[in-house]
Parts: structure tokens; sequence; C-alpha cells
């Protein structure tokens, strides 16, 4: 797809906050994301980057703050199913569907949204399996018969299929050996690019940022401390930045124990 | 949208004196707080049940799930209460010379009463409990979350076709059950009790009356719904991994289980009083 001609941020997170109870978890959450770029999110266990990410989508109501998505506010069922329409999501244990086939899987919005045909959507399902690596044959398992990483390539494959302008990664090689995740990070730089999309992911783990970042957020105590592009982490000046890169258990972050 | 705490803080429960009924009223508002949960939530589901889009698919995978998987259950059940049910008013009737109304007591029995009401417990342990825990484990596995992300909506794609197949199938499991219950009754008057068992079935089929039968069939739906709403409930409500989703299942069990046995009462003085 070619660079889409309405200029200006695809997504937009101004001032959102969220709290679960007495706990309050987002204290204010400014974040845009450029269209095309690849932004990822890195912050200790449980200081909210997945609340950040589901607040994004709609999924958790806002205490306040605003979400825009290519330029338009999304604050009711409208505008929130415009925007989700535009957007994939890859959840961070895959969140496939386990009464669904693989290639179900993989097609839902087609069939369930879009109101494709089996047979077509079949089609369409393989070909985007094809697109990460995954034969055919695949199509007709259920997910529990699948490996880990091959759930996670299995996602990511649902999570492109109907072409979003951007893409939510959770922790897409959590859970994944090296090697594995290396293959998992490759293919979803591979084919975020082959969208033109736009991306914001999440990881604990430095070698993925290094991989897919264009540009890096630091998420602490319930807002964005730093940001910059991903080749100013080693020279942030943020002490939170450098002791999470370099993962120091004495610092700033109090780690989560 | 703020929830109000369910948990009131040390200092805002008063002096200790007037904490029980702190409590008390805390219970209360809870039990409300939840009723109107439930209505709301079925409220939705119920209006996804009668608009389109209705997933047919779903709904005949559920049908097979709710009702034909539940067949031996309920026909174990129905033999066996048949079976006790033409005992004891055999026992009951022949202190006053009333044998021979067994075959009536027991098809009158069973059709209006313990067909549906049997049946909707049993399925309750059964079918609530794995919605639950089937919704349960999809909500804490962020299935749910991916759901609405690719624009469908639980209540349409996931809620609806089970409580459309509760509906439709408790009736027509009922209706078995009936015969099947029948049958219990019928084994153990001929085997046991001397009956002649052409004269069973015959007493038996000139009694019973289509009222009888439509009685048990409208209870039967109102228990499919409920059965299948509760797990729906529950398991959407469920939350903090493999312990909150048991926990939704047992939820699920409990609350079915009670709304059928209350709703069953207000249908029975419903039915007594428009005569049906
Ligand atoms: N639905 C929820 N209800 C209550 N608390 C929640 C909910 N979702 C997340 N939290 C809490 O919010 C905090 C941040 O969670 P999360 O965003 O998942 O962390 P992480 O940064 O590891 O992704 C955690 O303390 C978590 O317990
Ligand atoms: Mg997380």
């Amino acid at each position: 797809m070619s660079v889409n001609p309405i200029s200006g941020p695809i997504l937009e997170l101004k001032n959102v906050h969220k709290a679960f109870g007495a706990q309050q978890v987002l204290r204010g959450v400014d974040l845009t994301v450029a269209r095309g770029q690849s932004l990822v999110i890195i912050g200790g266990s449980g200081t909210g980057k997945s609340v950040t990410i589901k607040s994004a989508l709609g999924l958790i109501p806002l205490d306040k703050g605003e979400i825009r998505f290519a330029g338009e506010a999304a604050n009711d069922g409208k505008s929130i199913a415009a925007l989700r329409r535009r957007t994939g999501m890859l959840f961070q244990g895959g969140a496939l569907f386990d009464s669904l086939t693989v290639w179900e899987n993989v097609a839902f919005a087609l069939l369930y949204r879009d109101r494709v045909s089996r047979g077509n959507a079949k089609n369409l399902a393989i070909e985007n399996l094809a697109k990460v690596r995954l034969p055919a044959s695949a199509a007709d398992l259920r997910p529990a018969e699948l490996s880990g990483g091959m759930q996670k390539r299995v996602a990511l494959a649902r999570a492109i299929i109907a072409k979003p302008d951007l893409i939510f990664f959770d922790e897409p090689t959590t859970g994944l050996d090296p090697i594995t995740a290396d293959a998992v990070n490759e293919l979803i730089v591979e084919q975020v690019k082959a969208l033109g999309a736009a991306a914001v992911s999440i990881t604990h783990d430095m070698a993925s940022v290094r991989k897919i970042a264009d540009e890096v957020a630091m998420l602490h105590d319930g807002k964005i401390v730093w940001r910059g592009p991903v080749s100013a982490l080693d020279n942030s000046g943020s002490p939170y930045v450098d002791q999470f890169v370099n993962g120091r258990a004495d610092g700033p972050i109090q780690p989560a124990i | 949208m703020t929830a109000t705490p369910d948990v009131i803080s040390a200092r805002q429960r008063g002096p200790i004196l007037l904490r029980p009924f702190a409590m008390i009223g805390q219970t209360v508002i809870g039990a409300f707080r939840e009723v109107g949960r439930i209505a709301v939530f079925s409220g939705g589901v119920l209006a996804a049940c009668v608009t389109p889009v209705i997933y047919l698919r779903e709904v005949l995978r559920q049908c097979m799930k709710v009702g034909f998987y539940s067949l031996p259950v309920v026909g174990l059940t129905a033999v066996f209460i048949g079976a006790a049910l033409a005992l004891n008013i055999y026992t009951g009737g022949s202190r006053f010379n009333a044998e021979q109304f067994v075959p009536n007591i027991v098809v009158l029995g069973i059709t209006r009463e313990l067909g549906p009401v049997l049946a909707g417990l049993m399925l309750a342990g059964r079918v609530s409990a794995g919605i639950a825990a089937e919704i349960g484990a999809m909500r804490v596995t962020e299935q749910i979350d991916a759901l609405l992300t690719l624009s469908a909506k639980p209540e349409r794609y996931l809620y609806a076709p089970r409580v459309i197949a509760g509906i439709l199938t408790l009736p027509i499991l009922v209706l078995i059950a009936d015969i099947i219950g029948v049958l219990g009754g019928y084994l153990v008057a001929v085997g046991a009790l001397d009956f002649n068992g052409s004269l069973y079935l015959k007493n038996s089929w000139a009694f019973v009356t289509g009222n009888d039968i439509w009685s048990g069939v409208i209870k039967a739906a109102v228990f499919g719904g409920i059965i299948s709403l509760m797990g729906c409930y529950q398991g959407d409500r469920s939350k903090g991994g493999a312990g909150g989703v048991g926990r939704a299942a047992t939820l699920a069990v409990v609350g079915a289980a009670v709304l059928i046995l209350a709703s069953n009462y207000i249908l029975t003085s419903i039915f007594v009083r428009i005569g049906l």
C-alpha cells in the first residue's frame, strides 16, 4: 500500500487517565504515533502498558483524556468501531478462538464483519497464512494443535488480513525462545512494512526493541517519562531508560516484586 | 463510568455499634446492584436474540452442545423420577384406596412440574457451568477483547446463540423427558405393582391435556433461557485467571438453580390464575 495521502498522526492519546478502584494506573499519558511509524512502549511489569493499548482500542473506558484516530476523536460507539475497523491487534497470549479452526480465526473479521463467503474467506486466510510462513495444511487445524510460535504467527495473520493502518502488538515475543522470537520479530517488521502501517508494540526485550522500533517511549508511574528515536536509547539522558536498558534492579524504578 | 467501590473503608463504616446495620445495608445494596446488572445484561442479550444479525451456524452448534449432548442426563433423571413417583403415589394412594390413580398423577406431576424443573436443574449444573467456564476462559485469555477488536459483539456472536439454543432445546428435552418419565412409572407399575400395561398407558394418555404439556414446555423455554443467560453473565464477568473461571462456573450454577425455582413458582401461579 502506498503512503496515505492524509498527513497528520494516525493515533493520539491525550492526557489519558485510568484507575481500577483505588489503583491509579495511568496518570496523564500523552502519545502520538505518526503514519507508518513503529513506536515501542517499554516499562516495568504492571506499569499499565497493556492498559494503554486497550484504552486506545476502546476496550477499557477512560476516566479522563482523549483518543484520536486519524484526526477524529474516538469517543463513541461509531467512532470506536471505525477505529477498530482500521486497526489490528496481536494480544499477548495470541487470544485465538479455540473453538474455531486456524483459517476461521484468521478470516474472522471477513466472515463475521464483512460477510465474505466461506470459500473466499478461506482462500484469503490461506494467502495470509503464507505471509507468516505457515502452510495451507495448517488451515484446518485448531489453535490448540499449534506450538506457541505458530499461534503467534496465526494471530499476526489475523491482525493483518484486513489491511489495517495501525497494528498493536502486546508482548509479541514473550514466552518464545530467542530464535522463534527473532523469527516472529522479522515477520512483524516485514508485514508492517508491506502494509505501510504504523505499529505500536509493547516489549520487555531490548533485542526486540532494537529490531522493530523507529521510536521508543518509556512508561513509568502512569506517564510517558521519555521518548526518542531508538538510536538514542543508549544515551537517552533519562535515568529510567538507562536502568531499563541495562536491566539493573537499583535505580529510580522499583522492581515489581 | 466510575464504579462505586464495593468495599467501604474503616473510617466510612461509622461507630462500631452501627456496623452490623451497615453490613446488612451493604449486602442488600449489593444484591440489588447484582439484580440490576443481570437485568441490563439479559436485556442486551435478549435484544440480540431477536434482531439481526443472528449467526445460525453458531446457534446450531450450541443446540447440539446444549440439547443433544444433554439427552443422556435428562433421560436418566426422568426414568428414575417417574419410577420413584409411581411407587410413592401407589403407597400414598393405597391409604385411601386410590391406587388406580397412579398413571394420572405420574403423568401430571411429570409434565407440569418434575419434567421441566428437574431437567432445568440438571442442565443448570451441566450447561450453565459449562457456558460460564467457556466464556470465562475466553475472558481471561483476552478472546473477548479480541472479538471486540475484530468488530464482533460478544452478545451477538457468543451469548445470543447460546440463549437461543437454551430456549429452543430445553422444551424438546422436556418433551422427551415427559415420555421417558411416564415410561419409568410404567415400568414400576407393571413390573412391581401388577398394573395392566396397556391400560396404564391408555389412562396416562387419556388423562393428560394439551394444557399440561404446554405449561411444561413454556416453563422449559424460560428455564432454558435462564440457564444460558446465567452462564454467559457469570462468564462475562469473570476475572483473575483459572480461579476466577471456576468461581464463575459455581456462581452460574447457583444463580441458575435459584432463578429456576423462583420462576417456576411464579409461572405456576400465573398458569393457575389463567387456567393453563
Ligand atoms: N481489568 C482490570 N481490572 C483491574 N485491574 C486491572 C485491569 N487491567 C489491568 N489492571 C491492573 O493495572 C495494572 C497495569 O496492568 P497492565 O497494563 O496489564 O500492565 P503491563 O504494563 O505489564 O502490561 C496492573 O496492576 C493490573 O493489575
Ligand atoms: Mg501487559
